[in-house]
């Protein structure tokens, strides 16, 4: 059925709506996280189980995007009576089935703990892990089954498109996107309206506008959880962000490896297709738009945007000089627009409920919300939105729940390779983008990881060069070259093999990377080298001067001993050993032959006593 | 026109010419090593780069000349950074009289990092110049980062190949080997430019001109890193 | 070669769809033969080196043939936290390959990825593309045994 009215839309949604109200809703996670834990076979279950008891009809079975709290998966959130289940297992069903849903019980096991309490909690507003959280591009998620579009039409969905093909200019749409102070989800943080304003302003005879999901920072999961959970937001914004700068065409451009997100935007795309929203004369207006999908084949480097436009070209994934921006010259030389996931998904409810209201979220400069995947040594690792301006301790103390006891938290990585390491004696620091650029690090595309006192700032700075000298394109000098070279320094360090002429070396080769690379890769490319530098060169030193892993992380500079006090003797730990290098018998404390020992740390990981010690 | 300046001096230049040309047309010399006049800016090597007004290094062979804009083509941070560049460029390609003459023209006098000799620095002159001047398209870049390589589809012997021999013609490092480079370190310093050691004599013999050291008078040998005793052009001793 | 045909059909025999064309040669194949490449590069017209160059240029892309099984072990940031590394030191141990590298009796391909955007779940090890989560070195090992189990199951049926 195509819409062609403001009122038909209107009337769709009350319809939508009013039929959504009479049903009680179970909502099945079908996020990636939960998948992997089993949420496929819960859905299942619950299908079959609803048709014996004969509700099939009288329920409506959603499977929704990300819920977020991917730690406790597969998620389970009912509406009548609301109580929201964790770590759900499909024999858990019949019993949710015939207690809650038929006869209104709560069963207690599979609520999930309030740790700060210990109270078990009925609802997921409750856990601390969403109590500070304000979830506004993330609001649908979870709560919608994405691959039908009637659900997201039932909540507003497309109305704001409607509201602005039929009464807003083009220049006025650019105007709320400036006033509302949105910028850049993508890393940078330039002004998107700025952006917008360019592109309309760039002579070309034809315009593109793109959505960048070549979500590539290892440790991130935002773009694909909001593709995968609400595509239609990103279409939508799309769809009002080429109407304001004049683009008849558009490109998604979303990677391979999430195929998942691909699977969900072809349907999206072409349910949206028949709904009108896409094609010749959208909502009767002379306007007419049409996207289509991009699969990226797996190259970091393409979340540049010259680079990305040379992957939609058909050519390897290469920056090249800007300017021209891309505002200017862009897709086969036409003026494209280039904004990523969480941008296009923030526009409709920006036109929807106003500039001000935005601008009221946030900081100063920093205006909005942010999602971040929050993980690496936490207690509650998953999606997280948070307003600009909470301060680091707040997301990873009160939302993430802390660290994994007995361990202790030194540190977040924020932004992603192209990002830097910040201390917890920075956890004050307000998320903005200036305060994090400021502190050497940079907002990024929102991947958070949590580092502990069992993390190695030297190993953490080595792995990231390993990556970007890996995913380097290899066209300019300073970043094939420097990446190189300064992941062979620190790999010298990691092994023991280093002298402090090594770290003048390192430091001095991080900034000629930072200050000539071509593109903004190679520039950021050695923030997670002097970042660490600036505040962990204690541990540089440790491992130079005293030939000394503080962390326990790198190997050569570490050694397996079995605590005689703690082994209880149960010959766990023998049988697993690759090198048979551990010897004891039952009862007796055990003892690694170091010179058998090629550390691989199975004994550790076995061990149930806490007996094998690194040292 | 556009109109900028190029370490204080006024220039114009054409609309779309490049920071390179525009330094060329004040007669201010820029190092480049990817760049021809004869094919596409590519950007590659950087040592062209030059110091933007707002503290930006930018490549000159790919910056397009904007109106009002102040470039500074030697300063100390441009100066600073060509030297690493140099000094990486060795470290893979310690046997190119080209390179040595760079790192002698820019005072490298070590290479800190361990080096491989690997006699191509991926500029891709050779690749534009198959594409561009002989629309061959033989060879190409392969892999990317620290594994990328120049060669032809499949490592074979490419049909499209005339063997015109443009790659070699255009190869700014393996033409000229150079002949002075031995261990300890990766830098030469042997064609450090002449400054004469022997004054008096000088201006007749006109060492500089390839007579040198025959006349006997030169008993100080060109900059080396401290450790290397007096030389004789082209040859070096330890101590 | 028709199914080479039909899949540049599918996109048009254009330039800007040489990538898509490639992919699903890639999920056809699970590699792309040299064959395959030089029927996209003369239907598109475009140098093979081009197409040379592509397909040594992406990750998602191979060039040599892929065993049975398929093992990815995740080394994004998380995983390489939680211990990812190790899994791949004890997959060289086991396999008595390199990252890489095939089996030589063809059974597994061992490969490692960048990131799969399932941080929560780490470490993570994808075999065949399902989710393995959580994973140690000693799960990994029983999950090896399996697969080599079900081989051998399979064969002795005549």
């Amino acid at each position: 059925m195509k819409i062609r009215t403001l009122e038909q839309l209107m009337a769709l949604e009350q319809e939508l709506c009013a039929a959504r109200d009479r049903k009680p809703c179970v909502r099945v996670c079908g996020g990636t996280g939960c998948r992997a834990r089993g949420s496929e076979d819960v859905l299942a279950r619950f299908q079959t189980q609803l048709r014996e008891v004969g509700w099939a009809e009288a329920v409506d079975l959603k499977f929704t995007g990300c819920h977020g709290l991917c730690e406790r998966g597969p998620l389970v959130s009912l509406t009548s009576p609301e109580v929201f289940y964790q770590g759900v297992e499909a024999d858990d069903v019949p019993a949710i089935v015939a207690e809650t849903l038929v006869r209104g019980v709560v069963i207690e096991r599979l609520l999930a703990h309030d740790p700060m309490t210990g109270q078990r909690v009925r609802r997921e507003q409750e856990l601390p892990f969403y109590r500070r959280q304000q979830r506004v591009v993330l609001r649908f998620n979870g709560v919608i089954d994405p691959t039908d579009i009637r659900e997201y039409i039932a909540l507003g969905g497309y109305r704001t498109l409607g509201v602005v093909l039929t009464r807003l200019t083009p220049e006025e749409v650019i105007e709320i996107i400036e006033r509302s102070g949105l910028r850049g989800r993508g890393g940078a943080g330039f002004p998107t309206g700025k952006k917008w304003r360019l592109a309309r302003a760039a002579p070309g005879a034809r315009k593109y506008v793109i959505c960048n999901g070549d979500e590539g920072d290892p440790g991130a999961f935002m773009d694909r959880s909001v593709l995968e959970g609400n595509p239609h937001s990103v279409i939508e914004g799309m769809i009002i962000g080429a109407y304001a700068v004049g683009a008849t065409r558009g490109i998604i451009y979303v990677r391979e490896e999430y195929p998942l997100a691909v699977r969900t935007l072809q349907i999206a795309l072409a349910q949206a297709r028949e709904y009108g929203f896409l094609g010749e004369a959208i909502f009767d207006s002379a306007f007419s738009f049409d996207l289509e999908i991009v699969r990226g084949a797996g190259a970091f480097v393409a979340g540049e945007e010259t680079a990305l436009i040379a992957a939609v070209e058909g050519r390897v994934s290469e920056p090249r000089q800007r300017p021209p921006y891309p505002v200017q010259r862009g897709v086969w030389g036409y003026p494209t627009v280039i904004n990523n996931v969480e941008t296009w998904a923030n526009i409709p409810i920006i036109l929807e409920r106003g500039p001000e209201w935005f601008a009221r979220l946030g900081t100063a400069t920093s205006k909005g919300t942010k999602i971040f995947s929050l993980v690496g040594k936490v207690a509650n690792t998953g999606l997280v939105e948070i307003p600009m301006g909470m301060t680091l301790r707040d997301l990873v103390e009160e939302i993430g729940g802390g660290a994994l006891p007995p361990r202790e938290i030194k540190a977040v990585q924020i932004g992603g390779p192209s990002g830097g390491c910040l201390p917890k004696a920075l956890f004050d620091l307000p998320i903005d983008y200036e305060s994090l650029t400021e502190a050497g690090a940079m907002m990024g595309s929102g991947g958070l990881i949590v580092m502990d006192d069992r993390t190695c700032m030297v190993d953490v700075a080595r792995y990231f060069m390993d990556f970007l000298r890996d995913e380097s394109c290899g066209k300019c000098l300073p970043c094939r070259e420097g990446t190189h070279r300064m992941y062979e320094l620190l790999t010298a360090m990691c092994e023991g093999r280093a002298t402090d002429a090594d770290l003048e070396l390192l430091e001095e080769l991080a900034q000629v990377v930072k200050e000539t690379s071509l593109c903004g890769l190679g520039q950021t490319a050695p923030n997670p080298v002097l970042t660490t530098l600036r505040y962990f060169r204690s541990e540089y030193e440790a491992h130079i001067r005293q030939k000394r892993c503080p962390a326990g992380v790198c190997k050569a500079l570490i050694r397996y001993v079995i605590n005689a006090e703690r082994c209880t003797g149960c010959v766990a730990c023998v049988q697993p050993c690759p090198q048979q290098a551990i010897s004891g018998q039952l009862k007796q404390p055990h003892l690694i032959d170091p010179e058998r020992c090629i550390k691989c740390g199975i004994c550790h990981e076995v061990c149930q006593f806490g007996a094998v010690e690194i040292v | 026109m556009t109109k900028l300046y190029i370490n204080g001096i006024e220039v114009e230049i054409e609309q779309g010419a490049s920071l390179l040309e525009a330094a060329q047309q004040l007669g201010i010399e820029i190092p480049t090593l990817c760049f021809h006049p004869g094919l596409s800016a590519y950007g590659a090597c950087r040592l062209c780069v030059v110091e933007l007004g707002d503290g930006r290094l930018v490549s000159a062979c790919t910056y397009p000349a904007q109106e009002g804009l102040r470039v500074r083509t030697h300063s100390p941070r441009v100066r600073r950074a060509r030297r690493m560049l140099i000094e990486l460029l060795l470290s893979i390609c310690p046997s190119s009289k080209r390179l040595q003459d760079l790192a002698a023209e820019h005072q490298v006098e070590r290479v800190r990092f361990a080096v491989r000799d690997e006699r191509c620095i991926l500029c891709g002159l050779c690749v534009r110049m198959c594409a561009e001047q002989m629309m061959a398209h033989a060879i190409g870049f392969v892999n990317r980062g620290y594994r990328r390589r120049i060669t032809t589809p499949f490592d074979l012997r490419s049909d499209a190949c005339r063997r015109c021999g443009g790659c070699l013609y255009i190869c700014p490092v393996c033409e000229v080997r150079c002949q002075g480079v031995g261990a300890p370190s990766a830098v030469c310093g042997s064609c450090t430019p002449p400054a004469p050691t022997c004054p008096p004599v000088y201006e007749d013999l006109a060492c500089y001109m390839g007579a040198t050291g025959e006349c006997g008078t030169c008993v100080r040998g060109p900059r080396t890193p401290d450790s290397h005793s007096p030389t004789v052009a082209g040859r070096r001793e330890k101590v | 070669m028709q199914e080479i045909e039909a899949i540049i059909e599918r996109y048009g025999a254009q330039r800007r769809h040489v990538i898509s064309i490639l992919q699903d040669i890639q999920a056809r194949f699970h590699y792309l033969p040299k064959d395959a490449l030089m029927e996209v590069a003369a239907r598109v017209r475009i140098p093979l080196i081009d197409l040379y160059s592509i397909a040594t240029f992406y990750n998602c892309f191979s060039l040599l043939p892929r065993g049975e099984h398929v093992i990815k072990v995740c080394l994004g940031t998380a995983c390489h936290l939680k211990g990812g590394t190790r899994l791949v030191e004890a997959l060289e141990r086991e396999l008595g390959v390199r990252e890489g590298e095939l089996t030589p009796d063809g059974r597994f391909s061992f490969e490692t990825v960048r990131c799969v955007g399932a941080c929560a779940l780490a470490p993570l090890v994808l075999i065949d593309e399902r989710y393995y989560p959580k994973m140690t070195q000693r799960k990994l090992t029983q999950v090896l045994a399996r697969l080599r189990r079900a081989r051998q199951a399979a064969e002795a049926v005549p």
